[in-house]
């Protein structure tokens, strides 16, 4: 009983027969070999598997890839622009935002929409901001500055943010 | 061409272009022709005998390739191994199969293995495995297991306990004697959940005919599991390969043998099918090693004026169902030889149980043993400063090790400290918060009725896990060296081959500059390589924070004989002695002729062509050295936590973290800064919001994150930060280890900060975690009174 899905996904159109219960998660990493986009739990509290669909953060392991028929899917792998990070990405490795890198594509993913719903954040908003992104190993401070980082860049470069 | 050195230099991480676009490569991305998937069905019950597997029904799925039971494995694989093993302990290591046979004994044993086309069909088929078990009495808390009558989870472990470990030194029984005060504590470290963000998986693949095994796996090191692979299979060393390059941290948890990737391996022989195997968070949660876990009871003589003389310690560790690989290490070594911290205590003795429970196993987590013992004589500091009406700074002054004391000796002399001057970091610590004015901002708030407190640690820890002979001596089942191959490539690019294994630390980026700082090679054209059984010389991975103390030590040292060859190569070739030239960033000229050059890809290329070789020379460009360091190190530290207590909610808010700390000379600060803060949360988060609950029956009630509470970015400010530099004599770069030090202060730094905060209330100790419910039951307990 599987189902005809037709998802767009870093600007690629795919279409693909998926099980009705297969996550959008699995659909990436093991339909489409998007293995950037991971796994950290099972309850949607990590926010590992944080992608965009039309244009919203959304957990993709709470997501059906039969509830993305249609969509625009962006992963971390369609963030880089001919070869030119995104500023947040830039962020991350300027600030030392990252140590394992397992939660950071999740937690740039969140980070795009933090600063597209509030290009100037303060550190409360931003922090608050990534209540649903868990990290272990940087204890968040580099986090809160890469995404600083960001913000500042975008703002001083307004082009440089139009990745949506 | 020639660069400045990049020693102590803030350079972005090499690892981070590909983290940070997708492109890392972690176990769960392995992805091989005709993988299959495996999930395992585990127990739901903590203590019961499994009477009856019925698996027809899920045989019967499409899809689904084998099952396999506890008994199909009895003739495949050996037990898990434990392969630290405490002499003079008695330990009774019992038999734990990576399957259950006949028993099994905490929620989360492996009771069957399904093995299917994909792994949505592997979990269905898991769930319609019929398992008939009959239940038996579980037992969960250290205390009641070795109390009489208590269930009993092995035969052969009487009262459950697995091993008595002493250590003693100095004169206790007089020192208690004579003391002005003598005084008793208990103090418990509660059981955690590692939770490193990627669960943990392994991917096994058999070929038939080489008979060879390829296990990638989440793993701290591969040589260990290397190691104890074949140990456990009929597997040769030689022919199995371990693979373990991006993971996703391990705090500990991935170093241990596991079940799942022993079952992965020998069904992947069975089948001649590769295996991937990945746990999902539930699993995690009750199947990969906890951390911590003590009921300590310690007691204390001290005199009037604040000095310490005497410390007893007895401590119940809950060492879970089985002996993890290094779990009985843990409680025993690593937390005796730190329990006296920075102070000069000269008669201690430490007697530590370690008990068999129903519950998952424990191991090393972050820190592994110091954060416990470090808990304990920062709690006895404030303990003694609380019942002298001392200040917490007079009585650490009090006691510390004189800087010109170094090495010291501990009570027992199992260890020596390297160096230490803990009054400057506590010096340093107290000017940046100034503590004048903290202490009568502290007093104004008091006299608000507002609970505010300040809290201390000034903590040392034992890094950079080594040398080989101690190793031995404490019963740990390898070496405790490492290894570095520098191989210089005909063009002048540089491999370096590791036996370290990095989780997010970074030595991909500072090793890359040690060798830059040795040979004057470019940062960016030296590639670190980790994680490799077949490319690695045997080495013992990352934990202990040992990887640039042993493992950057031993690199240096390759380093250097490269440049001692290319000297005598660009000599030859300047047709000068070699007593003639100076290296230079990469270079070789003359002495006082800086023109009379070979540059650094002139002398590798030269070395590789081997046309014009001096006598005695060997063609080539690569070197290895295996690195033993005589001693561990021992970095410190102040690290001052400002807490206030909202009366109504019950939270302890963090209003101000400074950390001093002192790990010797610094590669990159940026990284080390990195390290310090990760750490400083995660022993913050053990004291206010982490707990590993299981109910009585063995249920653990903490079973996801939704249940566990994981510091988000909101739980903690930003941390202050400083160092103080007092090198390590026993390494060449004179560096400690940073990779534990934050975990290991905070949490008593906070601790005592809520104790002084609650102090008004006539309290000198609250137990962790301090969550907001804990303290504000505290708290209307004492307004009710």
């Amino acid at each position: 009983m599987k189902q005809q899905v037709t998802i767009t996904v870093n600007g690629t159109t795919h279409t693909s027969e998926v099980e009705p219960r297969l996550l959008l998660v699995h659909y990436l990493r093991d339909v489409l070999d998007l293995t950037g986009t991971h796994v950290g739990c099972d309850t949607s509290q990590c926010g590992a598997c944080t992608v965009q669909m039309n244009g919203d953060a959304v957990k993709s392991c709470t997501v059906l890839a039969v509830q993305a028929d249609g969509a625009e899917i962006t992963t971390i792998e369609g963030l880089a622009k001919d070869g030119e990070l995104h500023p947040i990405q830039e962020g991350f490795w300027e600030m030392h935002g990252l140590q394992c890198g397992f939660c950071t594509p999740g937690m740039i993913m969140t980070s795009v929409n933090l600063l597209k719903n509030n290009p100037n954040p303060t550190e409360a908003e931003i922090r608050h901001g990534l209540e649903g992104n868990l990290c272990r190993c940087t204890g968040y401070q580099n986090i809160v500055k890469a995404i600083q980082y960001a913000a500042d860049k975008m703002n001083a470069e307004p082009a440089a943010a139009g990745d949506d | 061409m020639a660069v400045s050195s990049p020693f102590g230099a803030s350079i972005k991480r090499r690892e981070d272009p590909r983290l940070i676009t997708g492109a890392g490569h972690y176990t769960d991305d392995v992805r091989l022709p005709g993988m299959l998937s495996m999930a395992i069905l585990r127990s739901p019950h903590a203590h019961a005998r499994i009477t009856n597997i019925d698996s027809s029904a899920a045989k019967a799925m499409p899809g689904v390739v084998a099952i396999y039971t506890g008994a199909d494995l009895v003739d495949k694989v050996a037990p898990v191994p434990c392969a630290w093993q405490p002499k003079d302990s008695d330990v009774k290591v019992p038999e734990y199969r990576p399957l259950a046979v006949d028993t099994v004994r905490y929620v989360g044993d492996g009771v069957a293995a399904v093995v299917a086309e994909d792994m949505y069909t592997a979990q269905d088929a898991a769930a319609a495995i019929d398992v008939t078990y009959e239940a038996l009495p579980a037992v969960v808390k250290q205390l009641d297991a070795m109390a009489d009558g208590a269930p009993q989870l092995y035969d052969n472990v009487p009262n459950n306990i697995a091993f008595h470990f002493h250590l003693e030194g100095g004169e206790v029984d007089a020192a208690f004697k004579n003391a002005d005060l003598t005084f008793k504590q208990r103090l418990i470290n509660q059981r955690l959940i590692p939770n490193a963000m990627e669960p943990r998986g392994a991917v096994a693949s058999y070929q038939r005919g080489s008979n060879e095994l390829t296990l990638w796996c989440t793993t701290q090191n591969p040589h260990i599991v290397r190691l104890l692979m074949s140990l456990s299979t009929s597997i040769p060393e030689s022919q199995i390969r371990v693979i373990s390059q991006d993971i996703g941290g391990g705090f500990g948890c991935k170093i241990p043998m596991y079940a799942g990737e022993m079952i992965a391996s020998v069904i992947s022989k069975d089948l001649l099918r590769p295996i991937k195997w990945v746990e999902d968070r539930s699993e995690n949660y009750v199947a990969t090693t906890h951390g911590r876990d003590h009921v300590d009871d310690v007691e204390v003589a001290v005199m009037n004026d604040g000095r310490v003389v005497g410390l007893k310690v007895t401590a119940y560790a809950n060492m879970g169902a089985y002996l993890s690989t290094a779990g009985p290490g843990v409680p025993t070594w690593l937390f005796t030889v730190t329990q006296s911290g920075a102070y000069d205590i000269p008669n201690v003795a430490s007697d530590v149980y370690g008990i068999l429970t129903n519950t998952m196993a424990t191991d090393a987590y972050r820190g592994a043993g110091r954060p416990e013992a470090t808990y304990l004589i920062e709690r006895v500091m404030d303990l003694v400063a609380a019942k002298l009406k001392l200040d917490p700074t007079d009585v650490r002054r009090k006691n510390f090790i004189p800087s010109n004391a170094f090495p010291y000796s501990i009570a027992s002399g199992a260890v020596a400290y390297d160096s230490g001057d803990y009054d400057k970091t506590l010096d340093r610590a107290l000017e940046m918060v100034d503590y004048a004015a903290l202490r009568k901002e502290q007093e104004e708030a008091r006299a608000n009725g507002r609970l505010f407190g300040v809290g201390f640690s000034t903590y040392i820890e034992v890094c950079g896990l080594a040398p080989s002979a101690a190793a031995g001596a404490m019963g740990f089942g390898g070496g405790l060296y490492e290894n570095a191959v520098v191989r210089v490539h005909p063009t002048g690019k540089v491999t370096v081959l590791t036996g370290i294994n990095p989780q997010g630390q970074g030595e991909g980026t500072t090793f890359a500059q040690l060798v830059s700082d040795e040979i004057g090679v470019a940062v960016e054209d030296v590639d670190v390589v980790w994680g490799d059984t077949d490319r690695i010389p045997m080495g013992w991975g990352t934990y202990g924070s040992r990887s640039t103390a042993v493992g950057g030590s031993a690199l240096v040292f390759a380093a250097r004989n490269v440049r001692d060859k290319m000297m005598k190569i660009g000599a030859h070739l300047l047709e000068v002695s070699p007593e003639e030239v100076v290296f230079e960033r990469g270079d070789v000229h003359v002495n006082g002729a800086p023109d009379r050059v070979k540059t650094f890809g002139e002398i590798a290329l030269a070395a590789y062509t081997a046309w014009n070789m001096p006598e005695g020379v060997t063609p080539g460009l690569e070197e290895t050295y295996f690195f033993d360091p005589i001693s561990n190190t021992f970095p410190f530290g102040a690290h001052i936590c400002v807490v206030e207590i909202d009366k109504d909610s019950g939270k302890a808010d963090v209003r101000r973290y400074v950390a001093v700390d002192d790990v010797g000379n610094v590669i990159n600060p940026m990284i080390v800064d990195g390290q310090i803060h990760g750490g400083i949360a995660q022993g913050l988060a053990q004291a206010v919001l982490e707990y590993a609950a299981y109910d009585d029956n063995g249920q653990l009630l903490s079973g996801t994150m939704m249940d566990y509470a994981i510091p988000k970015a909101s739980s903690f400010p930003d941390y202050e930060l400083d160092r103080t530099v007092t090198p390590c004599p026993f390494n060449p770069m004179g560096l400690k280890g940073v990779g534990e030090a934050g975990t290991i202060a905070s949490t008593p730094a906070i601790m005592n900060a809520i104790v002084d905060a609650l102090s008004p209330y006539g309290v000198e100790h609250f137990d962790m975690p301090a969550t907001p419910q804990r303290i504000w039951q505290f708290v209307h307990e004492q307004k009710g009174n």
